[in-house]
């Protein structure tokens, strides 16, 4: 059975923008790009760990503040050449509420 | 629906290149169908040389392996020579009766090696050297062969026979002209590489003109090497069984126009290469000396392009590889029908691929009418350099023996930069202009693969080489993307740049002078700039809009780019977007590699006060903050700030924002100047305070520095500042664009003046000058040296009412600074940079 959790409204997470959220599973960054599409990540980019949440977004993409590995918001997987993957959360918007669901 | 489709014609370098841009900008835009007359997949063939010589194999020069067609979805016909265009049903015929339509047609079709129409061409054993079935036959004729000719003493010719000689051959080059590589040597250059050539074993023949190839007299001519009883005609591929006439004798000799003879088991005519513009021409497209093109690379038939060495563009057709990349490059840009690229033509340059030889050409070595020559001639040390100058820029340069500079003249050569100031030092390298950074001219050979070249990225140069032999990379973009070496601080791009050239010969592209803003656009900084100003663009979508940029929101390297020339341009119109700047921009504080941040609170001309550190200190201990560190610009850090308490602790601080984070004023580096030191001789503080008063908070294309000393002494090290000032009895000297950073740079002298304000008024035109003109990210140095001290002195020394008018344009930019830590302090939107959302518990499985 899935849970899904409420953690803010689309409105509070500025476009192309993050907002982070703390959890029992760490740091989670919950991105909204362009076209109001949301994305959860683990908030550790697959290169040194820097926080995604942090980066500047664009398309369904993030730049890691750190040392400018891109990646994929949509499938947490590094943009080639770069090579890495971040852990992925499913994430839903519900009359403008944010939903993420960590299992 | 159905995809239009694609046909290219030709599996070349030009034509791949093509289909490769244009699947990185409209990856799904087309069904693609590729033509090739041989059996493989794309390969380099600039490579096909040390290939001969037995430095590389057939593998190592593959750029793209039938599989990768595959992967692109791309139909692959190998060994299908298209004969017959179909204009008007729009289709390709194939030899083989292999049919396809097209709705865009592409050109690529190379060129053909030029055959003398003498006597005896086409025996067994005469061949051209162009592809890899050519050089199989070569070297296959030298297991078997003693006698090699080469006819043709150009850059392919000499590059065969080395190949050649290297395999046992015994070889002659014959030659028409007076000295080999006419084209793109002068005589001396010649005449060294003709020695050092000897020394390698190779004979010459010059002014000599080939009249009649011969058959061997006793068929078949017997093998020396080993196979016994091989008979000659065993090693003869296909082509040569059109032996003609002459049944299936090989060639044995050749005649020359003055009766002489050599013999020759081997003839490979190298005199030339010629457009293939058969079928071009049978489909009724213009031709002139190659298929006749526009600046988008369309032919007359404006659904038809054509790329590559069958092209005449503007009169000219070019058989090196970097103007090929260009075209391809601009084509693939039309073909996605983004149709904002224009081709205008290309300056090329030649390296010769010969193992122990150092030979580079480039532009106009004969200088003509107003040309001068610098030359440094040492025949003995077989160094031979020679520049061509006309009107203070290089038009054309030769170099033999030492080319570590070439790239370096061929850049200022592009770049028609003015040389005046450089020209006693020219010769002697670019290492000789005082500069104590480490470029890595001349080293990339000489070091072992062990050897790190990117300290940032810890690369090292075996992998950079294996990367571009692998990968097939060409650019410096390339080999930044795949290796990132050079791709943070850019030190050892110099370095990098030899290794790609070291590796890949000939067809090494330098990188152009004017990039395109990045990957999402064609468009240079100068261009966005240029937009913005003329139109009045406002907003990042605005310029996007505007400039038809490739992306729907651009990416993390042009949207802070955009966002500096909007706030720079229009201060008081344009909207800051804080989601187009780096997190540290937005935090106003330093982001730290385990994600915490430090705070640089701003000391006015690194002058502080008891009150002043007991609130620091007060504020590390309530916050445990983890270190305190004085910093290069003498001001305090506080590092490990986690990013939730900065507000609070701005707050506690109640100190203004040092910028120690941003493209801006960082600090004010001052000595204590007449105020306490013996030596000095005004008043820096003073000064100092004045200047960082009058200038914080200013956004700059790059961070900025100042220093202030009170003596030449120079205690601020004001010589490596972006700003410098040092004071002496009769006034201020200025000076301009130092760095102590990545490349030290000494700043150059400006102007000296009397008074403070005079100084502000210096400083504040500069600063502006340099906020109007410089790129995003470059620094106030390589600004600099893009457009040199003279326009710095035209705009801000010699013309008082300009200079006058750049400093009202930055007061006036800067009246509406706010302190942003203050700012941040207080309730507003931008504290929810700053909260973390609510925790979540632990969820139940």
């Amino acid at each position: 059975m899935s849970e899904w959790i409420m953690v803010c409204l689309l409105e509070e997470i500025p476009r192309l923008g993050s907002r982070v959220v703390h959890s029992g599973k760490g740091e989670i960054a919950v991105f909204r790009n362009g076209s109001d599409e949301v994305f959860a990540l683990m908030d550790k980019c697959p290169h040194k760990g820097g926080p995604l949440s942090q980066g500047i977004v664009f398309d369904r993409k993030v730049t890691c503040p750190l040392h400018g590995w891109t990646v994929q918001l949509d499938s947490g997987e590094a943009v080639a050449p770069d090579c890495g993957c971040t852990r992925r959360y499913r994430v839903r918007v519900d009359k403008g509420e944010v939903h993420i669901n960590l299992s | 629906m159905k995809k239009p489709s694609l046909v290219v014609i030709g599996n070349g370098m030009a034509g791949v290149r093509t289909l490769e841009e244009l699947l990185k900008l409209a990856p799904d835009l087309y069904d693609i169908t590729v033509f090739g007359a041989e059996p493989h997949g794309n390969y380099n063939r600039i490579l096909l040389s040390p290939v001969l010589a037995g430095e590389m194999t057939i593998k190592d020069i593959m750029l793209n392996d039938v599989d990768w067609y595959a992967q692109n979805g791309i139909t692959l016909h190998l060994n299908k020579k298209v004969t017959q265009i179909d204009r008007v049903r729009r289709k390709v015929i194939a030899d083989d009766g292999t049919e396809a339509a097209y709705d865009r047609l592409l050109f690529a079709t190379g060129s053909n090696p030029v055959m003398l129409p003498v006597p005896g061409r086409d025996l067994p054993g005469v061949v051209s050297y162009r592809d890899i079935k050519d050089t199989d036959e070569m070297i296959e004729a030298a297991a078997y062969y003693r006698h090699a000719v080469v006819i043709g003493g150009g850059l392919l010719g000499l590059e065969a026979a080395n190949g050649l000689k290297l395999r046992g051959m015994d070889v002659t080059v014959v030659h028409l002209m007076p000295w080999l590589m006419e084209r793109q040597l002068d005589r001396t250059a010649a005449n060294l590489l003709q020695k050092s050539l000897e020394a390698k074993g190779l004979k010459f023949l010059l002014e000599k003109q080939t009249a009649e190839l011969l058959p061997a007299q006793i068929p078949p001519s017997p093998p020396f090497a080993k196979g016994g009883a091989m008979e000659a005609t065993d090693v003869t591929i296909p082509t040569f069984e059109k032996g003609g006439a002459r049944g299936d004798l090989r060639v044995g000799a050749i005649r020359f126009k003055d009766g002489t003879e050599i013999p020759a088991d081997l003839v490979v005519m190298a005199v030339g290469i010629r457009p293939n513009t058969e079928l071009a021409e049978a489909a009724g497209l213009h031709c002139e000396r190659g298929v006749a093109v526009n600046d988008t690379m369309q032919t007359y038939d404006p659904r038809i392009y054509a790329v590559g060495e069958c092209v005449s563009h503007r009169g000219t057709a070019y058989g090196l590889v970097a103007p090929l990349f260009e075209q391809a490059k601009v084509c693939a840009n039309h073909l996605a029908q983004f149709g904002i690229s224009r081709y205008t033509g290309s300056t090329t340059s030649t390296k010769l691929k010969v193992t122990g030889i150092d030979l580079f050409s480039a532009g106009d070595f004969t200088g003509g009418e107003g040309a001068e020559e610098i030359v440094l001639s040492d025949p003995s040390g077989g160094v031979y350099k020679k520049l061509v100058v006309k009107g203070d820029k290089i038009v054309g340069s030769v170099l033999y023996g030492d080319t570590a500079d070439g790239s370096w003249y061929f850049q200022l050569l592009r770049d028609g930069q003015n040389i005046r100031e450089l020209r006693d030092r020219l010769l002697f390298g670019q290492n000789h202009l005082g500069n104590a950074g480490h470029q890595g001219q001349n080293r990339a050979e000489s070091m072992p693969d062990s050897m790190e070249v990117c300290g940032c990225n810890g690369v090292c140069k075996g992998t950079i080489v294996k990367a571009i032999k692998e990968k097939g990379l060409f650019t410096l973009n390339d080999v930044r993307k795949h290796t990132k070496a050079s791709a943070s601080c850019g030190s050892c791009t110099g370095l990098v740049e030899q290794i790609l050239a070291s590796t890949l010969g000939g067809a090494y592209a330098p990188t152009p002078a004017e990039k395109p803003v990045c990957t999402c656009t064609e468009h240079t900084h100068a261009e966005v700039r240029k937009s913005i100003r003329q139109h009045k663009l406002l907003t990042i979508p605005e310029v996007m809009r505007f400039m038809e940029w490739g992306t729907p929101d651009g990416c993390a390297s042009c949207r802070p780019a955009l966002n500096y020339y909007l706030v720079a341009t229009w201060p008081h119109e344009a909207q800051d977007d804080p989601r187009s700047r780096h997190i540290n921009e937005r935090a106003h504080a330093n982001i730290q590699k385990l994600g915490d941040y430090s705070v640089v609170p701003r000391m006015w001309g690194g002058v502080t006060s008891p009150d002043q550190l007991r609130r620091i200190a007060d504020v590390a201990d309530k916050y445990q903050i983890p270190a305190m560190k004085i910093t290069g610009g003498q001001r305090i850090a506080l590092a490990g700030v986690k990013k939730e308490d900065l507000p609070k602790v701005w707050a506690d601080l109640d100190m203004p924002s040092g910028y120690a984070y941003g493209k801006s004023l960082r600090s004010v580096k001052t000595c204590v100047g007449n105020a306490f030191c013996r030596f000095g001789t005004q008043d820096t503080l003073g000064m100092g305070i004045a200047l960082e008063k009058a200038f914080w908070g200013m956004w700059a294309p790059h961070k900025v520095k100042f220093g202030i000393s009170g003596c030449p002494r120079n205690c601020s090290e004001a010589a490596i500042k972006d700003i410098g000032v040092i004071g002496v009895e009769s006034g201020w000297e200025i000076y301009v664009a130092g760095n102590g950073g990545t490349k030290t740079e000494i700043a150059q002298f400006l102007v000296k003046v009397k008074t403070q304000e005079e100084v502000m008024e210096y400083a504040g035109a500069f600063m502006e000058l340099y906020r109007q003109e410089g790129y995003y990210l470059e620094r106030t140095a390589q600004w600099l040296q893009r457009i040199g001290l003279d326009f710095v002195k035209r705009h801000v020394v010699d013309d008082a009412k300009n200079r006058g008018e750049l400093y009202r344009q930055l007061l006036d930019a800067l009246e509406a600074r706010k302190d942003p830590w203050q700012e941040r302090t207080q309730e507003g939107a931008e504290r929810q940079e700053f909260r973390v959302l609510e925790i979540l518990e632990e969820v139940p499985a």
